[in-house]
């Protein structure tokens, strides 16, 4: 090429970065890769392999083993021997291995960007400016966090061994989301990185090696989708934590429901671009190239989705297609290049499959005439226009550079258009307003929002979805929850404490001799079960002390509708559900005796323990009502002139199943937690002693609570908590029921990934041992969505 | 067959108003293309509608940098463009005719023979856009660039403040003209912009852009006393729509000069103004350039924001008075494979 031709065309060029160093650590392991195993390479017991390839060429780039069962089996073997120590040596140690492999990272930052690109088929410019950065940032955040943990979280302990599965599209990025945080906190871990892109993970075994890691305490075991069945059904394993496709999460929820292991799920996303009439319009264009155009928009909270308000949204358009036509596609090498290869064929053809439906669909398409390489799965930027909220493309993930766009009037429209989805991960919202900017980002749906930004990470800084897209969080203080649990009591679970003063009945009277028919509360109103049946309800000796409804799942249902009409609540200030509840504790106060009474009535206890769990109820009612007001989020660190708001959100509707013990106690604390944080609750009482609850209804009715925020519905739990755990519109169970139905309940939840809570023995505990539990309730309670508002004028 | 120069012909500059050149292909609205800015109505709608976020802008900026990249024979070819887009700047107190002298001579041949022959590229004519001194030097440039071709620009109006009586700096900017200035870098009274009075505004820079004719209109908006980027936004599109044929970030006098964040508010701003009426306008970032690589920068942010026609003498300058010996470096290193020191090319 010649100088004087280039100096007419200011063309940009070649601008290849090496791979020599990448190809020759290929050939000096001869392109063959054993598992990582309790420190070392091993080979597969039945040795078979499967190949890994460049995208962009085609080219086969080494051969992996394939993991069987007894690869997993050893792999968890050596996490499970190395985890007790690893967690006895204490958060300093542990800081110092996981800052060494921060600072070795940095020092192998080029060739893992290299690496990367050649097996995933990004372009290097990412991976060199974004993904391999943020693998250091996020080992030198939770080097950290492992020091502070030994006093800032005396009070939780490591799961143990934790089985994580990650995708191709962040290869070492999502290992180190979820690496960093498992060994900071001291589990251990086994790994499978994705079949598609495993050789970042390989090559960061050989820095473990380096830093001179314990053995055992991160195991890399490879494979496709089957090796990780084998992972999550392991036994020894308590924690699984994903990162793919909704799909798979879903068959992980159902395989794990059995044994309970705690789940984090990083799912997929369809997140709402939302660009207002004010917005800065061509700083929001380059919002889009970095909202779906990043890494082809193989990215599970890609803005894929473009809402625009429709008197803008002929310029804004015109806007990014003339941005389109300056993209560049091509080598992912290359210094230049803007979208790479795509990860494999069959990806390529669902996405073209998916345009091709957009045109079905009446979409206009446009894709800008640019040269693509001949070889590889490139595949061009692409822009739908012309969908409507019913359009499939609107509504499914398409995991490629396609974006499709839909209008909207009014924000409000905005927010309701943008929350029309079953997922809930991630939203970009541009707008110089800050006021409408602030309330359509607290009204969305999801875990995290960009205002006048998109796509940008920090490990300060959560990420995690609501709905479909998943649950738990990664990153930042919210992220150790997921990789801890409370630390079991010190004393054993002992007896019923006693009240000290008694209660003294006068024998001789006689119960009541007037009537009583409890009924269903549903909506703020006492109404007869949809089917006509009552219950009787028996003491343990077999009287009959009273009856109930007989609740349906027409029950269940209206009281699903009246909770969802109800919405209202979450908006109530803090101080207005927390004077809520201290009136709630007043008005019990006056009628402990009443239901202390009722109390030993159904479980024929001594009446001094009976009033001991009015007063316990009361005392709990005082104590949420405390944590109303000052269970607050918080302002994360991450960078100059970026604010990011870390929010406690109430997770919406909650199914609460309540315990046969605790009758009154047992209901009391979990509504408590729930409407404290501004949650709405349908409510399905004890099964044995469900007069406690129903008499509660009275106590709500005098309360200021407002109608839908606790909904009752008394009768068998057989019949009901299969209609409330499947139900679409509740949003968490939390499940306090006989544990015989802990799998029904985990795999009932499958179908919208309802969050799910089995306190199972935890009332128990807590019962007697007060303090432990707000913080788990309330954890329980609430979403994290995390507000990033870069600011500066 | 077409003759490649490194530098493009600087046609006299008779402006025809109503010249038009040819159509944009990539309009989708038929908007003729006039060779110089005719200007518009103040538009007070519009310029109240103008919104720039500094955070998204800064993040633009900063990103850009690292998406493009240009190697080799490229970046050869990129940094001679980059020495035809440059004002060769001289604006001291202690500046005399030998001065100016010694720099027409380094804009004639801005880059030794020696390098150019190694770079295969001798043949070439390589200059200057063109060269940037006050009014008083105006006559030895005139003098030292004769045949050359070289346009003199001359700052004007009371550079660098601004603050001399508004007639005086008419007379100033005429003076010039009638010397033989063919580009006239003018500064705007920054306090209209800072009390928005857009309509104060547009009026000095159309009494500018009168007193001007036919050399062409550099307006400097001293971007760093403007402060925020809404403000400059509104100047720049203020200015052009008063008849502005370039747009400059500063004087070199200010706390702060060009920025590529900056750069890129004026850049759209000039966009938003070629789509409206059809005007190209020129811009011209100037101050605390003195990189060769940052040289490369600027170059990119025009061609990915404006496209490759911008990167003309006729629509983009650089005001620099250190880069070219930063970019004589780098050519050398190019044409040796040796890095080079700065004594061995000849001083301007």
């Amino acid at each position: 090429m010649n100088v004087m031709n280039i100096f007419e065309s200011m063309d940009y060029g070649l601008s290849p970065e090496s791979r020599t160093e990448a190809d020759q650590w290929l050939e000096n392991r001869g392109k063959k890769f054993g598992h990582y195993i309790a420190g070392a390479y091993r080979q597969s017991t039945k040795p078979n392999y499967f190949t890994t390839y460049n995208p962009a060429t085609g080219e086969e780039l080494a051969q992996i083993a394939s993991g069987t069962k007894g690869d997993v089996d050893k792999a968890v073997d050596a996490a499970v021997k190395a985890q007790k120590k690893w967690n006895r040596i204490g958060g300093y140690q542990r800081a110092k291995y996981l800052y060494a492999i921060a600072r070795s990272i940095q020092r192998h930052a080029r060739f893992l960007a290299v690496l990367e690109t050649l097996d995933n088929g990004k372009p290097i410019r990412e991976t060199r400016d974004l993904d391999i950065p943020l693998v250091a940032r996020h080992f030198y955040f939770h080097a950290g966090l492992a020091q502070l943990g030994d006093t800032e979280l005396s009070d939780r302990i490591p799961h143990g061994v934790c089985g994580q599965i990650i995708p191709w599209n962040f290869p070492l990025l999502m290992l180190a989301w979820k690496v960093a945080p498992a060994i900071a906190l001291g589990n251990t871990v086994v790994l499978k990185p994705s079949e598609h892109t495993p050789l970042s993970s390989l090559f960061f075994a050989e820095i473990l090696s380096q830093v001179n890691l314990p053995a055992g305490v991160v195991n890399i075991v490879t494979g496709d989708g089957i090796t990780g069945e084998h992972i999550v059904k392991h036994p020894d394993i308590h924690k699984i934590a994903f990162t793919g496709s909704t799909s798979v999460g879903k068959r992980i929820r159902h395989l794990t429901a059995k044994d309970n292991k705690s789940l984090t799920l990083e799912l997929g996303g369809k997140s709402p671009f939302i660009v207002c009439s004010d917005a800065d319009l061509d700083s929001a264009v380059e919002g889009i190239v970095d909202a779906i155009w990043l890494n082809q928009g193989e990215v599970c909270c890609a803005g894929s989705r473009l809402l625009v308000q429709e008197s803008i949204a002929d310029t804004f358009l015109a806007k990014v297609r003339k941005r389109m036509n300056d993209l560049r596609v091509g080598s992912p090498l290359d210094k230049s290049t803007d979208i790479g290869s795509i990860i494999s064929k069959k990806q390529r053809n669902h996405i073209s499959e998916m345009v091709a439906l957009g045109k079905e669909e009446k979409g206009t398409v446009y894709q800008p005439q640019l040269p693509l390489p001949q070889n590889g799965f490139f595949y061009p930027p692409t822009l739908v226009t012309g969908l409507t909220p019913s359009s499939v493309l609107m509504r499914e993930e398409i995991f490629g550079p396609v974006l499709v766009s839909m209008t909207f009037r009014t924000h409000r429209e905005a927010i309701s258009l943008a929350n029309n989805s079953k997922y809930g991960l991630a939203a970009s919202v541009w707008s110089e307003n800050i006021n409408m900017a602030l309330e359509i980002a607290y009204e969305l749906q999801c875990g995290v929002v960009w205002i006048n930004s998109t796509n940008t990470f920090d490990a300060a800084a959560g990420f995690g979805g609501y709905k479909e897209s998943g649950f738990g969080r990664e990153g930042g203080w919210e992220g150790i929850d997921y990789y801890t649990k409370p630390k079991p009591p010190k004393l054993p679970v002992q007896a019923r404490a006693k009240s000290r003063s008694k209660l003294v009945y006068e024998k001789e009277i006689p119960e009541s001799l007037i009537d009583q028919t409890p009924k269903l509360y549903i909506g703020g109103r006492k109404v007869r079960p949809d089917g006509g049946y009552s219950l009787k309800v028996f003491n343990p000796q077999g009287k009959i002390v009273g009856t109930v409804g007989k609740g349906n799942r027409k029950d269940i249902r209206n009281a699903v509708e009246a909770a969802r009409s109800a919405s209202s609540w979450k908006q109530a200030s803090a101080y207005n559900r927390s004077q809520i509840l201290y009136f709630l504790a007043e008005n019990l106060a006056m009628r402990e005796k009443e239901f202390a009474r009722r109390i030993e009535l159904q479980t024929m206890c001594d009446s001094g323990e009976a009033l001991h769990e009015v007063r316990t109820s009361i005392e709990t009612l005082f104590y949420f009502a405390s944590w109303a007001d000052k269970f607050e989020g918080r302002i994360h660190q991450v960078a100059a002139r970026k604010t990011v708001m870390s929010l406690n959100e109430p997770v919406g509707i909650v199914g609460v199943v309540c315990p046969n013990q605790y009758t009154l106690w047992g209901f009391v604390v979990m509504m408590a937690a729930l409407v404290s944080m501004g949650n709405r609750c349908v409510v399905i009482p004890s099964e044995t002693s469900p007069l406690s609850s129903t008499d509660f209804s009275q106590i709500l009715d005098t309360s200021d609570i407002p109608a839908g925020v606790v909904n009752l519905i008394t009768g068998n739990h057989d019949d009901l908590v299969k209609t409330l755990v499947e139900h679409e519109d509740i949003d968490a169970i939390w499940f306090a029921g006989c544990s015989t139905q802990n799998a029904m309940v985990n795999k009932m939840s499958v179908g919208n990934l309802k969050r799910i809570w089995l306190l199972e023995n935890n009332l128990n505990c807590w019962y007697n041992q007060k303090s432990g539990y707000y913080k788990e309730c309330l954890k329980h309670s609430v979403e994290i969505k995390n507000i990033w508002i870069p600011f500066g004028e | 067959m077409k003759k490649t120069h490194f530098s493009e012909t600087h046609t006299p500059d008779g402006f025809n108003p109503s010249t038009i050149d040819s159509r944009d292909s990539t309009q989708d609205k038929l908007v003729p293309i006039r060779a110089q800015n005719t200007g518009s109505e103040l538009d007070h709608g519009l310029i109240a509608e103008i919104q720039a976020n500094p955070s998204a802008i800064i993040h633009r900026a900063n990103t850009l940098k690292n998406r493009r990249s240009v190697k080799s024979h490229w970046q050869t070819a990129w940094l001679l463009k980059a020495i035809t887009l440059m004002d060769l700047t001289t604006l001291a107190g202690d500046d005399t005719p030998g001065r100016v002298t010694r720099l027409a001579a380094k804009a004639q041949s801005p880059v030794s023979m020696e390098i150019l022959q190694k770079l295969k590229v001798e043949k070439c004519n390589l200059k200057v856009g063109a060269v940037c001194v006050y009014h008083e030097m105006i006559a030895p440039a005139l003098d030292a660039l004769k045949g050359s071709s070289i346009p003199i620009a001359a700052v004007s109006t009371g550079f660098p403040a601004g603050l001399t009586p508004f007639d005086l700096r008419l007379a100033e900017i005429k003076e010039s003209v009638s010397l033989g200035a063919q580009e006239i870098d003018v500064v705007i009274s920054r306090r209209h912009v800072l009390t928005e009075n857009w309509e104060e505004l547009y009026d000095e820079i159309k009494l500018f852009k009168e007193a001007c004719n036919p050399a062409k209109l550099k307006v400097i908006l001293a971007t760093g006393e403007l402060v925020t980027m809404r403000n400059i936004a509104k100047a720049s599109m203020v200015a052009m729509m008063a008849g502005a044929d370039f747009i400059k970030t500063s004087t070199g006098k200010e706390p702060v000069n060009a920025t590529l964040p900056v750069s890129l508010v004026m850049i759209r701003a000039i966009r938003s103004y070629f789509e409206l009426t059809g005007n190209r306008v020129g811009f011209k970032p100037a101050g605390g350039i003195s990189k060769a690589k940052e040289s490369l920068q600027y170059l990119m942010l025009i061609k990915e924001e404006l496209g490759t026609k911008w990167l003309s003498p006729g629509l983009f300058r650089f005001g620099a008075s250190s880069l070219l010996n930063d970019i004589e470096r780098q050519l050398e290193h190019q044409a040796t494979g040796r890095y080079s020191a700065s004594h061995r090319h000849p001083q301007g």
